[in-house]
């Protein structure tokens, strides 16, 4: 049988189907058993929790130090908590289901949390939120939804991100969704993980443990293949496989030429546990780390605490390479709920990127903020987008020395953060020298730069042929970028979907490219595309 | 019934790492151990409600021990409060 869904991430997958259960779902009534029932099983729960708490404490001790474990401890201190507790049994009490008492105790505590005036404090409420999260799924065995015997296509109503994160990769050999975003967190992560994804299918229970073939090229999954169907997707099956091992090698160290230029290839991620994919991709750093997950689909922007976490766990996965934090590139078409400022009729010209941040600038310095505190866990730059004048950049780079200075004094610890600039719009490409003044590295996204030089929509279908990133237009202001950029010493990095274009890379890199970064699953490729070439004549 | 009044000096204050590791001392006494700040006080065994009571650097705080060995877990509180709050 051969049911059609929507392709999101390539790849063939041969196995048995697993059918995941449905995890807990918003708004779902639970039945709600008589209060002892529920009081018995809220305890179990409970317990279940804190066992997971400190599998987690311990291993966090083991892995990372006591300073990590710490937030364990409080993890579990927090299960503990008399008053959360008795917040939650009294709703049981009153009737309420166990999985809808704990939500709501939750919430209440996280909302007392982010009343408090203190931005630590006010982080604490994620640490509330994920409690209550460890609970409900020990409450409805969500938590062993993944735990798999042998490898298998996995069937799911959705994914979460955290589940995808906690996969043992070697288990899972693709993954049906009925409801997964193409540019969903999750859908990215399927994407760096290299799983062939479908969604758009709806999982059935009989399914279960039926042999089929998951197409993520087509969208396809055939239930029970035989015949030619089954030989064609072995053998691309094999193929992949052959390349990937192929690749294996060029896991370590940096991309060589054949005439011995070494080049730097990097990943662009977009979301901290992408970093951790990114590293064991052989990427010799993060040349994008794009922080609009932080507020799309978000009720508020998270804030200086949470920030710091996550870019700290970014750093902390990449061991030290280099990871380039671009700030928040929203306005525009990217909108996320809260924000009110400005919608004018041409929003890829309107208040965007650093224009946003420097008119908004209590949102911009927490993002500073957060970006220094995480600095000493490894080597951090910050990278400004959408500029187009030298007095941007000074003026960002003002902040940013404005809020190190805030935090000398109140004695947190900060590190030092490379300044960088994206070359993105024909202006920066043309003042480029005056640009690498006033900054430490350039990035060339070519994506816009290219929208923004032919004044073509790169989202309009009806461009499709006409819109062109090797447009000679484009590359000659990526030349007079590298030029300005060098004539300062300045590294120039390019990380538009250009960078990806292998029959581009020796263009590229006879211009002066220094550095090229790439979707995840695209480095390896890279770089071994990248010592095939020869520069020396 | 002792009682005693602090001033928090660490710059984070009665948070994290401080309030769970009050809760853990906490609890190893058996005098009932309060803490109240302006008009709020809350069981120096309650993590959250700890935690949002929001002690920050400079905030005045007083410890009130009921119960129990109340000199040694005055001893014990008071150093406590100097050597992490």
């Amino acid at each position: 049988m051969k049911l059609m869904g929507k392709s999101l991430c390539p790849g063939v997958a041969l196995g048995p189907i697993h059918v995941l259960p449905e995890t807990e779902k918003r708004g779902k009534p639970t039945p709600a058993g008589t209060p002892e029932q529920e009081l018995e099983r809220l305890e179990w729960g409970r317990q279940r929790a804190l066992d997971r708490v400190r599998g987690q404490q311990s291993a966090a001790l083991e892995k990372l130090g006591e300073g990590e474990a710490d937030i364990f401890r409080l993890h579990a201190l927090m299960l503990e908590d008399r008053d959360l507790l008795e917040t939650v049994r009294c709703a049981v009490r009153a009737g309420a289901c166990a999985e809808d008492s704990v939500r709501e105790a939750g919430e209440t505590f996280a909302a007392a949390f982010r009343a408090l005036n203190d931005p630590y404090l006010q982080g604490r409420a994620a640490d509330v939120e994920e409690v209550s999260r460890l609970w409900r799924e020990a409450l409805s065995g969500a938590a062993e939804r993944l735990e798999l015997d042998a490898p298998a296509i996995l069937c799911a109503g959705e994914f979460s991100p955290g589940e995808l994160i906690a996969l043992e990769r070697e288990k899972v050999l693709g993954l049906v969704a009925q409801r997964m975003a193409p540019d969903s967190h999750a859908a990215i992560l399927a994407r760096a993980m290299a799983l062939p994804t479908v969604a758009g299918l709806v999982p059935q229970t009989h399914w279960e443990g039926t042999f089929a073939a998951l197409d993520g090229e087509t969208g396809a999954l055939y239930l029970d293949p035989e015949g030619e169907t089954l030989d064609g997707l072995t053998e691309r099956a094999r193929a992949r496989q052959e390349a990937a091992e192929s690749l294996g090698c060029f896991r370590t160290g940096s991309a060589v030429t054949r005439d011995g230029r070494s080049v730097s290839v990097c990943a662009n991620i977009a979301a901290p546990e992408e970093a951790a994919l990114a590293w064991k991709e052989g990427a010799q750093g993060v040349g994008l780390f794009r922080t609009e997950f932080l507020c799309l689909d978000k009720k508020q922007c998270p804030g200086e605490e949470e920030q710091t976490a996550l870019y700290r766990r970014a750093l902390e996965a990449m061991e030290g390479r280099r990871v380039v934090i671009r700030t928040l590139d929203i306005g525009g078409d990217k909108r996320p709920p809260w924000l009110e400022a400005g919608k004018g009729e041409n929003p890829a010209l309107g208040l965007r990127g650093i224009r946003l941040s420097l008119k908004k600038t209590e949102l911009f310095r927490i993002q500073l903020r957060a970006i220094l505190r995480a600095a000493p866990y490894g080597t951090a730059a910050v990278m400004f987008p959408m500029v187009s004048s030298v007095e941007e950049v000074r003026a960002a780079r003002a902040l940013l020395e404005q809020c190190r200075e805030e935090l000398e004094m109140q004695d947190i610890p900060t590190g030092e953060v490379e300044v960088g600039v994206m070359i993105e719009t024909p202006a920066a490409a043309l003042i480029a020298e005056d640009l690498a003044r006033e900054a430490d590295f350039f990035s060339i996204g070519t994506n816009d730069l290219t929208q923004y030089t032919l004044a073509m929509d790169r989202q309009d279908p009806d461009l499709e042929g006409m819109y062109h990133p090797c447009h000679p237009a484009v590359l000659e202001l990526i030349r007079r970028a590298v030029e300005g950029g060098h004539r300062h010493g300045r590294r120039v990095a390019l990380c538009g979907q250009l960078g990806a274009e292998r029959s581009m890379t020796e263009t590229l890199l006879r211009m002066g490219v220094d550095e090229l970064s790439v979707p995840v699953g695209e480095v390896l490729g890279l770089k071994a595309h990248v010592s095939t070439l020869d520069l020396s004549n | 019934m002792k009682e005693f009044t602090y001033t928090i000096t660490r710059p984070n204050g009665l948070h994290g790492r401080p309030a769970a590791d009050l809760v853990t001392a906490a609890q190893t006494l058996d005098s009932t151990v309060t803490i109240r700040k302006g008009d709020r006080c809350v069981g120096a065994d309650r993590l959250m409600a700890l935690m949002t009571l929001g002690a920050v650097q400079g905030d005045t705080v007083t410890v009130t021990i009921e119960g129990g060995d109340e000199e040694k877990a005055l001893a014990h509180m008071r150093a406590y409060f100097a050597e992490h709050l």
